[in-house]
């Protein structure tokens, strides 16, 4: 009886971990909420270790300890924040492990992602205001839309494709550096440079920056770099894609 | 007139990075503020003191305070604040810059950009940690005052 406790409490922890690390939340704050998870249930002596391709979950010296790969990696804020109520549910026993492992279950399957129509709108305005800001002008405007859209909707389309992430995001960078060129080709853009910029914001990794800083603060340098790693390719990735549609 | 048109552009864009990477709805209001705050503070340092990295150190810095003090309010974890807050401050334009005159051979220019790139990217990270420290100050001084006044 103890022991199948046991195994349904490690199994909810590594499935909290496994959907943290998934959404993109801080390795610190994974391998805090498993450890708490774990000590509200008893397991007193559980460690983890944390990286972001996999856990490494023990219950030290006479318990078992659990590996789980972690392939997949998208940014999911509202997922690390439902994750994190449960915890806090469970750890002040509102909630018995049971029921936070079929709500865990649940949040696996579910697909809470804003719709794709709602995030390619949201890249397009993103791309257009940014090109104010970057001192551009309203003429320019449409064609940062029409730039950031279509780089957001490539980088989706050929993610979901072939899987890597670095080449899809070098492909929607000369798109939008090839649409950006149209415009100014045809006379629906003034300026090439400031379209480009704007375009390219949308596929900018935003959460890989904080979350290398806040993991290399915390002293887990083996994901920190690896997440900064990650950040300097894509930016590369990037900066390759509008080199190649300038260089012509 | 151009501050309000900067203010509501940077609400907008923190909040449509928002819906990208899909905070709570609810939240989306508040990542627009974050956003805004920091994209203001930026403009304004720059506009003061004519430096874009000590700027870029101060709008980090300000993004990693709100987000903190607004996580420890609404009880949710930091990032959801911070992440489209800090895209408005990414050098975007240096970093093209320096890809565009390495693509034109002119590596010496391309060098400064990058440089300038580094130094930036280089002080958002080091706002995110002072506001870091700074509220972990501030968080456990508050809980020692609650300990003494308690046992007192």
């Amino acid at each position: 009886m103890l022991n199948e406790k046991n195994d349904l409490a490690i199994d909810c922890c590594l499935l909290a971990g496994r959907l943290m690390i998934e959404s993109g939340a801080e390795t610190y704050r994974v391998e805090d909420t498993m450890t708490r998870m774990a000590i509200s249930q008893g397991l007193i002596g559980a460690q983890s270790y944390i990286t972001p391709t996999g856990i490494i979950f023990s219950l030290g010296k006479d318990g078992s300890t659990r590996i789980m790969t972690i392939s997949l990696r998208v940014t999911d804020l509202e997922r690390i924040a439902l994750i994190n109520q449960i915890s806090r549910k469970l750890t002040s026993l509102e909630m018995t492990i049971e029921e936070a492992y079929e709500e865990l279950h649940r949040i696996a399957s579910a697909n809470l992602m804003f719709p794709m129509l709602w995030q390619i709108i949201a890249a397009s305005i993103a791309s257009g205001c940014f090109l104010i800001l970057f001192e551009g002008t309203w003429w320019d405007v449409p064609a940062a839309i029409v730039a950031g859209g279509i780089g957001f909707i490539v980088v989706t389309l050929i993610h979901a494709l072939t899987l890597v992430k670095f080449f899809a995001e070098f492909l929607a960078a000369s798109f939008v550096g090839f649409i950006a060129f149209l415009a100014v080709l045809f006379n629906v853009g003034e300026d090439l440079n400031t379209i480009i910029i704007s375009g390219v914001m949308p596929l900018v990794p935003g959460l890989l920056i904080t979350n290398a800083v806040r993991d290399l603060m915390a002293g887990h340098f083996v994901s920190g770099v690896s997440k900064g790693a990650e950040a300097l390719l894509t930016a590369f990735a990037i900066g390759a894609g509008v080199a190649l549609v300038l260089s012509f | 007139m151009t501050w309000i048109i900067q203010a509501v552009l940077s609400f907008i864009i923190a909040c449509s990075f928002a819906i990208m990477f899909n905070a709570p709805r609810k939240q989306l209001v508040s990542c627009g503020l974050v956003g805004m705050s920091g994209w203001l503070i930026f403009s304004i340092y720059a506009l003061v003191s004519g430096d874009s990295v000590q700027a870029s150190f101060a709008g980090a810095f300000v993004v990693a305070l709100a987000a903190h003090i607004l996580s420890k309010r609404l009880r949710m974890p930091m990032i959801i604040f911070s992440v489209p807050g800090i895209i408005l401050l990414v050098p975007g334009g240096l970093a093209y810059n320096a890809m565009r005159h390495i693509v034109e051979n002119d590596y010496l220019t391309a060098i400064s950009y990058a440089a300038k790139a580094f130094m930036t990217s280089g002080a958002i990270a080091m706002g995110l940690v002072f506001a870091e420290v700074l509220m972990q100050l501030i968080l456990r001084y508050i809980r020692k005052r609650k300990t003494i006044s308690q046992i007192s």
